[in-house]
Parts: structure tokens; sequence; C-alpha cells
């Protein structure tokens, strides 16, 4: 309630653009949620406009008993990263949403076909336990900062109320104070 | 009417979780219960605030306490939403007479004949250890509760595994 991010942006984040940025924006997603999917082309947007000026950070909150596939795909975004691939899984899994949702565990396996990667290295990559961990660490953190669904965001550390239609608006007026 | 603040004595109740099971706080003496009272069952922002809380059962648990969601719909309104949306915690039905628990909370909403979002942690002695009420229409998460969890177990000294 107190809408403070609760764990910091570290190196153990999945970041895009510059550590330097005056603006960071922490999203809280469910790869699954229909929200979620509808907020992904306005952050691509956000990150295309705003280029050097914003770091953007991507941590897992599935909520898994409303959205049965969204620990998998959780996982397996984790999987990508461990192997390099993480914002070509995290890409695809929101850009063909309609598509993978609607076959589950077998439209997530075209999505790691899609990218790329090898599915051997990856299964062994999710066998690693620290990657359940991971996604639960990321999801209570969000717990902890107040999240209270998806997606949420985050501007340098403070949660955004408004809706994602809203948040290039705000975004852009933290770049500009912040010049 | 001000809701219930930390220090009061958790009004005790009976009320069905099922249409033929009832549920009452002092079945839970000795455990922290959380009392999430919503307006109604079906609403988006009950939705999306009731399956945050499903999904947080298993932290909750190791917090030893027990989540009880509370609204003035039926039990088999209850039962519809449970089975739809994979709830595993009770969902209590302040139906007759209407709304008289969330009334002995002050969390009653008189003009619209609803409870209010508002939110109980009470420890196994029957004390209310923190209250919070929430904007209608806001979703407040579930960082509040956990915090007061944690304040009670270090209160008690009480090791969490």
């Amino acid at each position: 309630m107190s809408g403070a991010l609760a764990v910091p942006v570290s190196d153990a984040d999945h970041a895009k653009g510059s550590v330097d940025a005056p603006v960071t924006l922490v999203e809280y997603g469910d790869y699954q949620c229909p929200a979620c999917g509808m907020a992904y082309p306005f952050v691509q947007e956000i990150l295309q406009r705003s280029g050097e000026q914003l770091r953007f950070v991507f941590r897992n909150f599935p909520l898994s008993q409303a959205h049965p596939y969204a620990s998998m795909a959780a996982q397996v975004a984790e999987g990508a990263a461990s192997l390099g691939r993480f914002w070509e899984m995290h890409d695809w899994l929101y850009e063909n949403q309609d598509h993978w949702t609607q076959r589950g565990a077998e439209g997530i396996a075209d999505g790691v076909q899609a990218v790329g990667l090898d599915p051997m290295q990856l299964q062994e990559a999710l066998e690693d336990n620290h990657i359940a961990e991971r996604v639960r660490h990321d999801f209570m953190g969000g717990v902890r900062s107040g999240v209270n669904g998806t997606p949420s965001f985050y501007l340098n550390g403070q949660l955004y109320a408004g809706g994602f239609d809203t948040l290039g608006q705000a975004l852009g007026q933290m770049i500009a104070q912040a010049r | 009417m001000a809701i219930l603040p930390p220090g009061a004595v958790a009004p005790p109740f009976t009320l069905h979780s099922t249409p033929d099971q009832t549920v009452s706080l002092s079945d839970f003496r000795g455990r922290n219960v959380i009392l999430a009272f919503y307006p109604a069952d079906w609403s988006p922002v009950c939705g999306d605030q009731l399956a945050l809380y499903n999904e947080l059962l298993p932290e909750f648990t190791r917090l030893d306490a027990q989540l009880l969601g509370i609204s003035v719909d039926g039990p088999w309104s209850h039962a519809a939403l449970s089975s739809e949306r994979h709830y595993h915690f009770p969902l209590l039905s302040d139906f007759e007479p209407k709304g008289q628990v969330a009334r002995s909370y002050g969390a009653y909403r008189q003009a619209e004949g609803v409870a209010e979002r508002a939110l109980f942690v009470i420890d196994g002695n029957g004390a209310i250890r923190w209250s919070y009420l929430s904007p209608m229409g806001i979703n407040p998460g579930a960082d509040g509760i956990l915090k007061a969890l944690d304040d009670i177990h270090a209160a008690t000294g009480q090791e969490v595994s």
C-alpha cells in the first residue's frame, strides 16, 4: 500500500537500456495475463521513444491459480535467460500470447523453437531449482512492494497508480524533469 | 462508522462457508486469521484481490494464518465463484441477517448494502492486530497483511520456518 519497490533493482534483474538512465521502469508481469499482453506494445513504444533515458526491468508475477500456464512460461523465459536469450523469449511470449495460451505447453514449445533455443539445453536449465526459486523470489518481492495485480509498473521505485495507456506520458514528464 | 482498530477484540461469528457447512472464528483459536471483507462476488477488483490471496496461501500457512473471505453473497454464489476461480480458502456468507458480521467490524456500507473492502489480521487470542479500509474500487494488495503477520511473529519471538 505504500507503493514503494521493496526489492531494489540490481544486476540480478533482467534489464534493458542504460544503467545511468535517469528513469527506471520496473514491470511486474504475468505472461498469460491478457492485460499484460495489452500493455506490451505500450511498453515497447515507450522503450523506443525513450532510448538512453530509460532503463526497463521485467520481474515475474505469475498468478498461476488464475493462469495455469503462467508459471511455466515464466520458468521457460528464465531458462532462456540462463542461455542468454531472455528478451527474445519474453518478447515472443507477449507478441504471440493469443496463440500459445490456447495451446498451453505445446504453444510454449512453439515459442522455444521460434526463438531458436536448443530444447535439450533449455530442459537442463529448467531442471535447475534456482529457476523456480527465482520466479517465486520475484513474486514475493512484488507482493512486498504492494503489487496487487498485473501488470504493475514502478517508476523510479514508486508504484504507478494510473493505467498503462498514460504510463508513457508520466514517464516522459519524469525524463524531462531529470534533464 | 470506522472499522475496528488494532487492539479491539475480534467479534465472534459463525457463518456458512457452503450451503451445509459453517465456519466460526473460534475454530481458529491459537492461529492467526486474515479476514478479507469484500463488496461482492464476481466484481472485477474482488477477483484480482482474491486471486492474489489465493496465490499467497502457502505464504499465509507459513505464517500460521488462515484466510477467510467474507461478503454478503449467498453460499451458492460463493460456491460458483470458488469453483470457477480455483480458490482454495473459505468464502463466508454474511447473508442472514444480512451484513451482521460486517456491521460488527464496522465494515458495512448501508447505502449499497454490501461489505466494505476491509482487511483484519487477528491473532491467536482473538485480538485484532491490524486493520485496513481500502477505497471500494482499489485492490489493497497483500503487503500490509504480510507485514502485520511478520509483526505478530516478531512480537512473540515465534520462529517462522
